[in-house]
């Protein structure tokens, strides 16, 4: 088994933020986890990661319960599973590169980083990885004057750095057009169907679960609700995750290039993608 | 439809004329706590002159007119030597270096001792969370006590020389801008410092690359700040010993008629550097936050 996650919770005072979460990943897949906002799923996703500290439970990581993680061994954890979030969170006034070199940090010591010697090896790897990801012109810029969806890139090329056995992505565009969106998404598919690297990926809309990922986790209120492959996803199965009534719409939750309106933009975007 | 518009606690809810009300009311408080305040200043201000008129042994206002004899005997004196001052002047430069030394190094020491004082008592930078309250009341402990105070007791201990002086304006420094750092360390914007927890950063990572570039414009100019203070209290405190142009100034005054030409060199020399330092460092600063 490469992840076995046994009753997880997270308390916030007295409320379960995630409630007794259990679920095990045989092999390395692309798994999406939907559900409304406050349904937990940042939480789950920090604490795998060790932004959060889980209250109870265990995540076995090829066997190693890596909550029990302190010190320079929970960093090395951290470093071999990367997250990318919402926000990018990348230090705006440093240039990409910078940005992207901050992958290694878990490995290097702190004098040495500071004063800003990298290896010219790491420096090398970092522009590899940018043009890779398509933004290799960007790389002595700084990260704050490129756009959401270049900075989203950035951060992805920050995770690949790491050379992480596993990516997790906290709603990764939720705050980015749809045409962002879209290469965002198709830049984590592929490093997923290339370098065989497990992701996790917290996303807001049904249609991208769907068209992205192997298996789809629902989560309400901090529980798990729904486990299966997105065929499995129905409206109706959709309606009980997101606890909608009868007007529920799927558009409603859609960033979908195909479900805007305008055919003139799906043909610019499609353009645009090739 | 209409409960959610009205919001889950229809009671909370404050009433629509109440906003102009309140303010009118929280400003009429404000008017007159400032009255308050402003009789308090005038009672206190008249009872201290008082006091002040009462012990004076000549009587304050008895001695008033004597306030520009001396300043007038100097500088006659002085106008008489005149052709002494710029020999003087260059003459006294060594403890004007010394002086302006001792305020360079305490700035520098206090300020790297304020940056990591700042960043351990910030909220949500902090290292150790829980030490934030007794790192608060220990900066504020070292703001407290004045520079003299603690340059006296370390003379007393240490014997005079520029090494007290670096201390005790090391010592004020950190406390002064410990806090100042924090204010603005507090309005980093935290996002950098989780990615960098998220790659597994060390906490010295974290606050390289994640904080010090967002607060360094404004922990400058701080600091700049600071150092024009810091040169004025090495001068002040050259006078109880501590070396530098404020000894000599001391020595000079002390000496009485005969000297004043020195003491009108030391005072132009000391005016000009620090009219010079507080230009440059007014421009720099200037730039560093608007420049950011
Ligand atoms: N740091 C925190 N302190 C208190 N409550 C929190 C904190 N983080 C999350 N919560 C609560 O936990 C619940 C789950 O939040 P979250 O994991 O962010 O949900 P999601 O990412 O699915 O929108 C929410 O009710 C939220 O208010
Ligand atoms: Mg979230």
């Amino acid at each position: 088994m490469l992840l076995d996650v046994r009753n997880v919770s997270r308390l916030f005072g007295t409320k379960a933020a995630v409630d007794e979460v259990s679920f095990s990943v045989a092999r390395s897949g692309f798994v999406g986890v939907i559900g409304r906002s406050g349904a937990g799923k940042s939480t789950f996703l920090r604490m795998m990661n060790r932004l959060t500290d889980a209250t109870s439970g265990e995540i076995l990581f090829e066997g190693r319960d890596i909550l029990a993680l302190t010190g320079a061994e929970k960093r090395d954890w951290q470093s071999q599973c990367a997250m990318i979030f919402q926000q990018f969170n990348l230090v705006p006034r440093m240039d990409v590169v910078s940005n992207v070199l901050h992958g290694t940090l878990a490995h290097r010591s702190t004098l040495a980083s500071m004063f800003g010697f990298w290896p010219d090896d790491d420096v090398l790897k970092a522009l590899a990885i940018l043009d890779r990801l398509g933004i290799a012109e960007q790389a002595s810029k700084r990260a704050e004057a490129l756009s959401g969806g270049q900075q989203q890139r950035v951060a992805i090329a920050r995770a690949l750095m790491q050379d992480p056995k596993v990516i997790l992505a906290d709603e990764p565009i939720a705050s980015l057009d749809p045409m962002n969106a879209q290469v965002v998404m198709d830049t984590l598919r592929r490093i997923h169907d290339e370098d065989n690297r497990m992701v996790i990926a917290n996303l807001h809309t049904l249609d991208t679960a769907r068209r992205y990922c192997d298996r789809v986790i629902g989560m309400r209120d901090g529980r798990i609700v729904f486990d299966g492959t997105p065929d499995q996803l129905t409206t109706g199965v959709a309606r009980d995750i997101y606890g909608a009534d009868a007007s529920f719409s799927e558009s409603a939750t859609s960033t979908s290039i195909d479900a805007l309106p305008s055919r003139g933009d799906d043909a610019y975007a499609r353009e645009m993608l090739a | 439809m209409v409960d959610i518009a009205f919001g889950p606690e229809p009671g909370k809810r404050p009433d629509a004329t109440a906003p102009g009300a309140a303010y009118l009311a929280a400003t009429r408080r404000k008017r007159l706590y400032g009255g308050l305040l402003l009789v308090f200043f005038v009672a206190t201000m008249a009872s201290g002159f008082l006091v002040a008129q009462d012990r004076n042994a000549g009587g304050f206002i008895e001695g008033l007119h004597r306030l520009d004899d001396f300043p007038a005997e100097v500088l006659s004196e002085a106008w008489e030597k005149r052709a002494n001052l710029p020999g003087l002047m260059w003459s006294y430069t060594g403890s004007l270096v010394e002086t302006v030394n001792i305020a360079l190094v305490s700035t520098l020491l206090g300020v790297l001792g304020a940056a990591f004082l700042s960043l351990l008592m910030t909220r949500g930078l902090a290292r150790w969370p829980r030490l934030i309250p007794a790192l608060r009341r220990v900066t504020d402990a070292l703001r407290a006590i004045p520079e003299i105070v603690i340059a006296l007791v370390l003379i007393y201990i240490l014997g005079g020389g520029p090494i007290p002086a670096m201390i005790a304006i090391t010592i004020h420094t950190m406390g002064v801008l410990g806090k100042l750092f924090s204010e603005v360390a507090e309005n980093a914007d935290l996002k950098p410092v989780e990615g960098l927890a998220s790659v597994g950063a060390t906490w010295g990572q974290r606050m390289w690359f994640g904080v010090i570039p967002q607060v360094a414009p404004n922990w400058l100019s701080y600091a700049l700040l600071r150092f024009e203070i810091n040169v004025r209290a090495s001068a002040i405190l050259g006078f109880v010993g501590a070396g530098g142009i404020g000894y000599e100034l001391k020595i000079a005054m002390q000496w009485g008629g005969g000297r004043y030409d020195q003491v009108v060199a030391i005072f132009l020399l000391l005016f000009l550097t620090i009219a010079v330092i507080d230009r440059v460092s007014d421009q720099w600063r200037h730039r560093l936050v608007k420049g950011n």
